[in-house]
């Protein structure tokens, strides 16, 4: 495994939009290499100037460029914290430590036997499923992105999962793709899948695997439980297991299958 | 480089950094940030005689400068640390010691035996502190006669070093400490959390699992160090100080309150290398103060 690290990135670009932001973070330091990433893994950010955020903010991998020695994340501002990282600027630093978490797990390298993965992603939920998609198009898949909104705006830039696979939406109320929620899109009837990954709010994450459960498609979710340490030392994430009780989504997540899970039992 | 080693009972540390019980794991958890050989010593997550699942998530609420929890003593049980767990971290060149808990005076004495047991373990921390489960813990604690009869029990069947974590959870904190020091104890350590609150006001409930929970982090140093103080004064065992130091300047604090040695907690969450820095930091202080060790600077203020 990776060793994790600590370390100052610093950001070369911060694009906004409605309440959610894009950070394009490089490492500078040379005489740090530049860490191995898996999809899913995430990061703990450091937030500056905030007297009532004193723990870090868990935020997942969006997309890396290693060549760039970037990783960029994809943060939607819910609360103080998430205020306080927004308002960074080119050339700020910013603190993290990386990386964190498991993984979603990769198949192998594409053996011509055609395989269909669905990356299923609500809200900001789908920060994780760029660098998923990347990773499954780099041994050989296409995917299907299906992301889900509130309305049209609400999409922070789609292009970049074009580029990646095919992409479907859905919106509550109809400005963009088919309207309702992402477990309503035709293409769950119309096409059968061989793997499907989801991320965001809990309620989309439980639709998504009882439709995954219904059709005997094996599915991965990623869990956002909030954290103190982000590395297995404080126990405060915890999710409740089929099999080992408790365990910390910090290091035995945040990717779960959902045959692991209680709460979608 | 001055002297940094220092005492507790027979026990010797390299220095007086130490990383606090519940908020370090098992130390392996930070060895890819840290030479984990250069603490003074390793706290290890609350141990109890049998396997606890702990409370339900959610069991974390940050607050302002400090966090709540409300973990309630997960862990595998002494038996798991001993054949799972021992045999990984026995090797790390620091004092490795195990944090106590239990319900029963049983519990804690047939617990503390089994670590009696294990070579590299050189101490054992009773935490008669814990606010976060129902069953005893803090409730012996919180009573001066409990909390000597709990030491008391354990001193027959532990001959190593006793240190108790006392809980700030009291009128008069000195009177415990008094207490256990009569019957036994090597040391004392303070302070465990302070029982605290957060509600959502959207969902108008409480945000832990179990209503109440432990607050910890910088926000509670000031009312530690009073209490490392007091306590410093009240006894002749040897105190450890701990309560939201998260800098070399909060530790020489405590030290000057009259901590012989020092523990780091919830800091290490913010940044896992926070006890290098607090162990460089007093080493430097220590120098440019013209003190050739940090044993002259225990409860050294006018
Ligand atoms: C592994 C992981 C990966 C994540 N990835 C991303 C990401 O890529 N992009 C992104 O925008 N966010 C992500 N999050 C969520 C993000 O960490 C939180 O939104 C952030 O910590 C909120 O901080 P804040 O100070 O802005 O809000 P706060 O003031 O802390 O909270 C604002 C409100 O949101 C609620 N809240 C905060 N955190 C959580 C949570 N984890 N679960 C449920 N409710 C919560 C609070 O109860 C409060 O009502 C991730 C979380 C985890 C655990
Ligand atoms: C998440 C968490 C878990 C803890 N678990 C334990 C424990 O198992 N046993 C114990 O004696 N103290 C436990 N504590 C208390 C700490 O060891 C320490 O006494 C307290 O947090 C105050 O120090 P700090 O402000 O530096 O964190 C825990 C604290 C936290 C934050
Ligand atoms: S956040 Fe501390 S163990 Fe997961």
């Amino acid at each position: 495994m990776t060793k994790k690290f600590i370390a100052d990135w610093t950001v070369r670009e911060i694009i906004r939009k409605n309440d959610a932001f894009l950070l394009r973070l490089v490492l500078e330091d040379e005489n740090q290499a530049f860490p191995e990433t898996l999809p899913g893994q995430f990061v703990q950010v450091l937030v500056k100037n905030s007297a009532s955020t004193y723990l870090r903010r868990p935020i997942s991998i969006h997309f890396v460029e290693p060549e760039k020695r970037e990783i960029h994340l994809l943060i939607q501002i819910t609360g103080e914290g998430t205020r306080q990282i927004a308002k960074t600027a080119t050339g700020d630093k910013l603190n993290l430590i990386c990386p964190l978490g498991n993984s979603f797990s990769l198949p192998e390298r594409n053996d011509k036997s055609p395989k269909f993965f669905l990356l299923i992603g609500g809200g900001v939920g789908a920060a994780p499923l760029l660098y998923l998609g990347h990773r499954l198009r780099k041994i050989g898949y296409v995917p299907d992105f299906l992301l889900g909104a509130y309305s049209k705006e609400n999409f922070f830039d789609n292009r970049p999962f074009e580029t990646v696979g095919n992409l479907f939406l859905t919106t509550e109320d109809g400005s963009a793709g088919s309207k309702g929620y992402v477990t309503n899109h035709p293409v769950l009837e119309t096409k059968t899948y061989d793997f499907i990954y989801t991320c965001g709010p809990r309620p989309m994450m439980q639709a998504v695997a009882q439709y995954a459960r219904k059709k005997n498609i094996p599915c991965e979710i990623s869990l956002e439980n909030t954290m103190a340490c982000g590395i297995g030392a404080c126990l405060c994430c915890v999710e409740k297991t089929v099999y080992k009780g408790n365990v910390c989504v910090c290091t035995e997540g945040p990717v779960f299958n959902i045959n692991e899970l209680l709460w979608l039992i | 480089m001055a002297d940094l080693a220092v005492n507790i009972g027979t026990l010797n540390f390299k220095n007086p950094v130490l990383t606090a019980s519940g908020t370090f794991g098992y130390g392996v958890e930070y060895s890819d940030f840290i030479d984990l050989s250069r603490l003074g010593g390793i706290f290890v997550k609350g141990t109890t005689l049998n396997a606890r699942e702990g409370n339900d998530y959610p069991r974390m609420a940050e607050t302002s400068s400090g966090m709540l929890n409300a973990v309630g003593l997960q862990n595998k049980g002494v038996q798991y640390f001993i054949s799972n767990i021992y045999p990984e971290i026995k090797n790390i060149d620091t004092n490795i010691m195990v944090n106590v808990s239990g319900s029963t005076i049983e519990d804690y004495c047939v617990c503390a035996e089994q670590i009696n047991e294990l070579e590299k373990i050189p101490a054992i921390e009773l935490n008669i502190s814990c606010p976060n489960v129902k069953q005893g813990g803090m409730a012996f604690g919180t009573s001066a006669k409990a909390a000597a009869e709990v030491v008391a029990a354990v001193r027959r069947t532990y001959n190593k070093t006793l240190i108790v974590k006392l809980s700030p959870n009291v009128t008069d904190i000195t009177e415990i400490a008094r207490a256990v020091e009569a019957e036994g104890a090597d040391a004392v350590s303070l302070i465990n959390t302070l029982m605290g609150m957060a509600i959502d006001i959207e969902r108008r409930r409480p945000v832990l699992s179990t209503v109440t929970g432990g607050l910890s982090g910088a926000c509670i140093k000031p009312v530690a160090l009073r209490m490392v103080w007091q306590t410093a004064r009240a006894v002749k065992i040897p105190v450890i100080g701990m309560g939201g130091i998260s800098s070399w300047q909060d530790a020489v604090e405590f030290i000057l309150a009259g901590a012989t040695a020092i523990e780091i907690g919830t800091a290490n969450f913010i940044d896992p290398t926070v006890s290098m820095k607090v162990i460089d930091g007093i080493d430097e202080y220590l120098d440019r103060k013209n003190i050739d060790s940090v044993r002259k600077l225990i409860g050294s203020i006018d």
